[in-house]
């Protein structure tokens, strides 16, 4: 029941977000742009084409009639025409985001596999060497451009090493998995093609590494600071006289209470993701939203770039709503309350 | 515990629980902030070159004598245009923090004053602003106003304020029951002196804190969009134009990117490395373990 009343008021929380999230995007597409009409159909359309754009979105209606015929449209998935592509956004969208998903879960997983492992090295061998290269490349991950890197990346590993891909999500010789969830390497593995499988996993490390290394920067520290409190408990200490192995002290006693505040972390970062793959699929060819945002940028065209920036602020919460759910089952004391 | 070391600013109850300067990394961002601040300051005096003179007849030519850190595809001196550049990022981040900071403090301030109704609806506000990533706002914004450097900075500070805000409000939520507040009131100070006299300098340290950090994410969200076309524009020698320009030659001639990028990261490092420095000096809670 507890855990109910905290859903419910997380979703109704939510909720007043999106309302917000609503006026703001309506704000940009329809107060700021001195002429909204251009804004959103380009500098190129015809007398017609601005005077139905104009009667469909009664334009000419006061600013209060206008924003609920906008959220009416938005509550049916209308999201706009693209001007680049011609096809509705909301199917745009549904096309693009996948890639952007099965990245930012790629840059997500790097980021937990090295990052809290790295903060859990760093807090043990606190004032030595490993600790003070941690701390070094907390510092530059939290301080790198992301779309730099990516560059740096591609010029070393690609191009002078050949060890990886630079770009695109799968060789243009291999056939794409059979899609069912648009997560190619999830895709793969269901059609049972390990070629595809192969290659897809190979495309994903380069970017995947780009896009996870601010992360991993902010779960490694994280990690280091929860388990450097970890270190100095009671219980700790009452473990090792018990006479339990120091790896195990560390691991089922240490890590498991200092992974509390990192999982809040994981949630939070999780929109510097989707910032981050913005640059990231622009650098590596990714057909995610990111890419999709930018080339709808470079052709000016506006409702793309607002469906975009729609679809990641719901996005963005949620993904914090799926943290607080972690949190709450991992967390005894939040569920007493 | 170090001693207890008061910054010089009139007034202000803004006291460091330990000195800012004993710690060597605090000495190296100061001095590293200090660098690219004069660099910003003294580039028409010191950059060897015009940033915008062309010579076509030298252009893509590596590191030398002539050009430190080698010239771009238009034969433009890469070291000059990083030293100018230095000048429009420095700018971007002071901006960016101060109408930023300025506006979230203001609307922090009310907000954990005033309570009840109005605290609701203003962190309500906040709370949207912070479930947009950050960089795909400013995109958008910035694609309303039109792609500029400037418009790119209004982008950017449109969606750093909430942050300030949120820090305030819970500042002066944990502030305003304490007994120099409930003194003040007594005394019949008014609401404004109350606010700006005795609750804004106590919640200073964790301002300046995140201002320091917000110097680096600016430059860098400003150089993102300029790299993407949305911020400035060619041929400014702006340190994500430069690393856009540089981008096509990343395997033949990867000085382009490199040291614009290098100049980012050592600038936005400093400030990142500042910011923990400051955040252990005000509070060393906050810095667990550091």
């Amino acid at each position: 029941m507890r855990f109910l009343g905290f859903l419910t008021r997380r979703i109704v929380g939510i909720a007043a977000v999106m309302v917000g999230v609503s006026i703001i995007t309506f704000a940009i597409s329809h107060v700021i742009p001195a002429d909204p009409v251009a804004a959103a159909l380009g500098d190129h359309a015809t007398d017609q084409q601005i005077a139905a754009f104009r009667a469909e979105y009664q334009l000419d209606r006061p600013l209060p009639e206008q924003y609920l015929t906008y959220v009416v449209g938005l509550v049916h998935g209308d999201l706009g025409r693209s001007i680049r592509t011609r096809r509705p956004v909301a199917d745009d969208l549904f096309d693009s985001f996948p890639a952007t998903i099965e990245l930012s879960l790629a840059a997500l997983v790097v980021a937990i596999l090295v990052g809290i492992p790295a903060g859990v090295w760093s807090a043990i061998s606190r004032g030595r060497l490993p600790d003070h290269l941690v701390r070094v490349g907390s510092l530059i991950g939290g301080s790198i451009p992301v779309f730099w890197l990516g560059l740096i990346v591609i010029g070393l590993f690609y191009y002078q090493l050949g060890w990886f891909p630079g770009g695109a999500r799968i060789d243009n010789f291999v056939t794409p998995p059979p899609s069912r969830t648009g997560l190619f390497v999830v895709d793969s593995l269901l059609a049972g093609d390990l070629v595809a499988l192969r290659s897809s996993l190979l495309h994903l490390v380069l970017p995947a590494v780009t896009l996870g290394y601010f992360s991993t920067a902010v779960i490694a520290r994280m990690t280091r600071s929860s388990m450097l409190e970890v270190l100095g408990q009671d219980y700790m200490r009452t473990a090792r006289a018990k006479g339990l192995q120091e790896r195990l002290v560390i691991l089922r006693h240490g890590l498991r209470n200092a992974l509390i505040p990192t999982v809040t972390i994981i949630g939070l970062t999780f929109g510097s993701l989707l910032s981050g793959a913005v640059l990231t699929e622009t650098i590596f060819s990714w057909p995610g939203l990111g890419r999709y945002a930018t080339a709808a940028a470079v052709a000016l065209d506006f409702p793309a770039v607002l469906g975009v920036t729609l679809l990641a602020a719901i996005v963005y919460p949620l993904a914090n709503l799926v943290v607080d759910i972690a949190y709450f089952w991992l967390d005894p004391r939040t569920q007493r309350g | 515990m170090a001693s207890t070391v008061a910054l010089p600013v009139r007034g202000l109850r803004l006291v460091a629980r330990a000195p800012i300067l004993a710690n060597p990394l605090n000495v190296a961002a100061i001095a590293l902030i200090a660098t690219f601040a004069a660099c910003a300051a003294l580039a028409p005096v010191i950059a060897p070159y015009d940033p915008l003179a062309q010579e076509l007849s030298s252009r893509l030519r590596p590191p030398s004598p002539e050009h430190w850190l080698g010239t771009d595809s238009l034969g433009r001196d890469i070291a000059s245009r990083i030293l100018y550049g230095a000048r429009i990022s420095l700018v971007i981040g002071v901006v960016v923090v101060a109408s930023a900071g300025a506006f979230g403090t203001i609307v922090g301030l009310i907000a954990g004053y005033a309570g009840g109704l109005v605290d609701e609806a203003l962190m309500r506000i906040t709370e949207v602003f912070l479930a947009f990533p950050a960089l795909i706002l400013a995109m958008a914004i910035a694609g309303a106003l039109g792609p500029s450097l400037t418009n790119a900075i209004i982008a950017i500070a449109a969606v750093t304020w909430a942050v300030y805000a949120r820090l305030v409000r819970g500042q002066i939520l944990s502030l305003r029951r304490r007994e120099f507040v409930e003194a003040a009131r007594a005394m019949g100070a008014s609401r404004v002196r109350i606010l700006f006299r005795h609750l804004l300098p106590n919640a200073l340290a964790p301002i300046m804190v995140q201002a320091s950090f917000d110097m680096g994410s600016s430059i860098i969200a400003a150089a993102g969009l300029s790299f993407i076309g949305f911020g400035a524009q060619p041929p400014t020698p702006e340190w994500g134009v430069m690393i856009s320009e540089g981008r096509n030659y990343i395997n033949t001639q990867p000085w382009l990117s490199l040291f614009p990028g290098l100049a980012i990261l050592l600038a936005v490092g400093s400030f990142n490395l500042l910011g923990d420095g400051l955040r252990d000096a005000f509070d060393p809670r906050l810095s667990r373990g550091n």
